[in-house]
């Protein structure tokens, strides 16, 4: 397979995926509090009722409301086009490295909280300012966690990270652990999930994803929950790629190759599913003032990190 | 020390690493059962680190050591203060002095500070044993800083206990320890937390608190 057509693979592996990833996270936490739950196929369900509907916009709203979805959208899926799932052979991957996703989905934050902000209610205005407190102590987290990656490979390119820890490169390092931990605390930060933000509420005292896209209705709801399990499913690949990158097709495999790398990547994301929502299930929802603790300790977390590679390598 | 092979070393230094997370989460935590719980699970990562040096150095002791930090520390003194803490009534949350952020950059502060002590001290050593140095060292400061910022009595014993736990994860890791010293420790241990245990009983007794700030009224250069 060329690097164009896995590169093409990828782009809609990875929303076509989406939704059922959500779904699989959505089942578990049902089943985990004793209902039956909707099929795992319910999100795409539900996408596609939405697309049908109707797209109320409020009087007040401006261009900035009308565009943001598209621009959020076109973001997240842009990040996740980067990151390598099944093959590390992809025409995109040296176009953009892990400092250009932490932009796309700082771009993809940036506009929904304007939307947030454009339509002048009070719920969209809080949970604005409540993401972009989020963002301001999750992005140096996740930049943190960036940099003593490359210190470790010597590449900021998400593939070229991957081929390395799959060619054996890299040990079991005390930093990469510490990264794990920091990128993990990160992305529940970055998907909303439990502790941080329950995706399962609209309880104003709470919500914050929510409490942006409240005013949304339609294709442009459908294209802002999209967006929200395109950006679970790009975490969960960058996770899985990263420190479990086994299974993943190498640039020189055939079609067996890419079918095991297929596999592989179904299976991590299943995983990872299952332990997010076992992990939602046991855990309770945080006070917002309690949020600059759990960041700074990912904050915290990347810089020791960095610390411990330096101990490390003075040899 | 030479014939170990250097995955080994990854591994000793994981668990190393794991234990000094859980030193971190003992900063974080704020509820005493979640306290307790973090110092059961760091009690349980310092038995594996044992038990794996045991495994690699070939030292058959170190088990024991490992089977020490288990039943002792991870099992019975956090039971212990978990019975103690409901006898007493106190299952609220842990006032704290400084901020946990502030606790926290502090935390990494020191670990800066072990690193910057260990680096010239071992300047012979190999970077491996240099690693494992400055992650005991490390758990050791957090024990101190965990006793420093925190004010409840309970916390304050599983400070030191954290401590204790760092000097014990730096013995594993040196070749050669010998048995009567960690049995003397693990025996010091219980005995510290049988004494800590009647010591509560009686400050509030007497002072119907556990908050030590409420007892510096009573000293007498005050007056």
């Amino acid at each position: 397979m060329t690097p164009v057509l896995a590169q093409i693979a990828q782009i809609f592996l990875v929303v076509a995926l989406a939704p059922l990833i959500t779904g699989w996270v959505r089942l578990v936490k049902a089943r985990l509090n004793g209902r039956i739950g909707a099929s795992p196929f319910q999100p795409y369900r539900d996408v596609f009722r939405l697309l049908q509907k109707e797209a109320v916009v409020a009087h007040s709203a401006s261009w900035i409301f009308r565009a943001a979805p598209y621009v959020t959208f076109a973001a997240v899926w842009l990040a996740a086009c980067i990151i390598p799932t099944f093959t590390t052979n992809m025409v995109l991957a040296p176009a953009a490295d892990l400092i250009a996703l932490v932009a796309l989905l700082g771009v993809a934050r940036f506009w929904t909280a304007l939307a947030g902000m454009d339509v002048g209610t009070s719920f969209g205005g809080l949970g604005a300012s409540r993401e972009m407190m989020i963002a301001s102590l999750a992005e140096p987290a996740m930049l943190m966690v960036s940099f003593s990656l490359s210190l470790i490979t010597g590449t900021t390119s998400p593939a070229q990270i991957v081929a390395f820890v799959l060619s054996g490169g890299v040990g079991v390092e005390v930093s990469l652990g510490l990264a794990l931990a920091a990128l993990i605390m990160v992305a529940i930060a970055e998907n909303g999930r439990i502790p941080i933000d329950n995706p399962a509420t609209h309880l104003e005292l709470t919500m914050v994803h929510e409490a942006m896209v409240l005013e949304y209705s339609g294709r442009h709801l459908a294209l802002m929950e999209g967006a929200g399990m395109v950006r679970l499913t790009l975490f969960m690949a960058l996770i899985g790629g990263i420190f479990a990158p086994w299974g993943m097709a190498q640039p020189e495999a055939g079609a067996l190759g890419l079918a095991i790398g297929l596999g592989a990547f179904l299976a991590k994301c299943f995983l990872l599913a299952t332990a997010l929502g076992i992990f939602e299930t046991v855990i309770a929802k945080m006070r917002v003032f309690r949020y600059a603790d759990f960041l700074g300790g990912a904050l915290l977390l990347g810089l020791l990190a960095t610390i411990f590679l330096y101990v490390s390598e003075a040899v | 020390m030479a014939e170990l092979s250097q995955f080994s070393y990854e591994v000793a230094h994981l668990i190393g690493a794991t234990v000094l997370m859980a030193g971190f989460q003992l900063l974080y935590q704020r509820r005493l059962f979640a306290v307790l719980n973090t110092f059961a699970f760091q009690a349980l990562a310092l038995a594996a680190a044992a038990a794996w040096q045991a495994h690699v150095q070939n030292a058959p002791h170190l088990y024991i050591t490992a089977a020490i930090a288990l039943v002792f520390k991870a099992i019975i003194v956090p039971g212990a203060l978990h019975w103690l803490v409901e006898k007493l009534g106190i299952h609220r949350s842990v006032e704290t002095a400084m901020s946990i952020g502030w606790t926290m950059m502090a935390g990494v502060a020191l670990v800066a500070l072990s690193i910057l002590l260990v680096l010239p001290v071992t300047a012979n050593a190999a970077a491996l044993t240099r690693e494992s140095l400055a992650l005991a060292m490390s758990v050791i400061l957090l024990g101190l800083l965990m006793m420093i910022t925190r004010r409840n009595a309970v916390t304050q014993v599983v400070g030191f206990m954290a401590l204790e736990n760092g000097l014990i994860l730096a013995a594993v890791s040196a070749k050669g320890m010998p048995l009567v010293v960690e049995i003397s420790i693990a025996f010091s241990v219980l005995v510290a937390m049988t004494l800590f245990g009647i010591f509560f009983f009686r400050i509030r007794e007497r002072f119907e608190t556990l908050d030590l700030n409420d007892l510096e009224t009573y000293r007498g250069d005050r007056q």
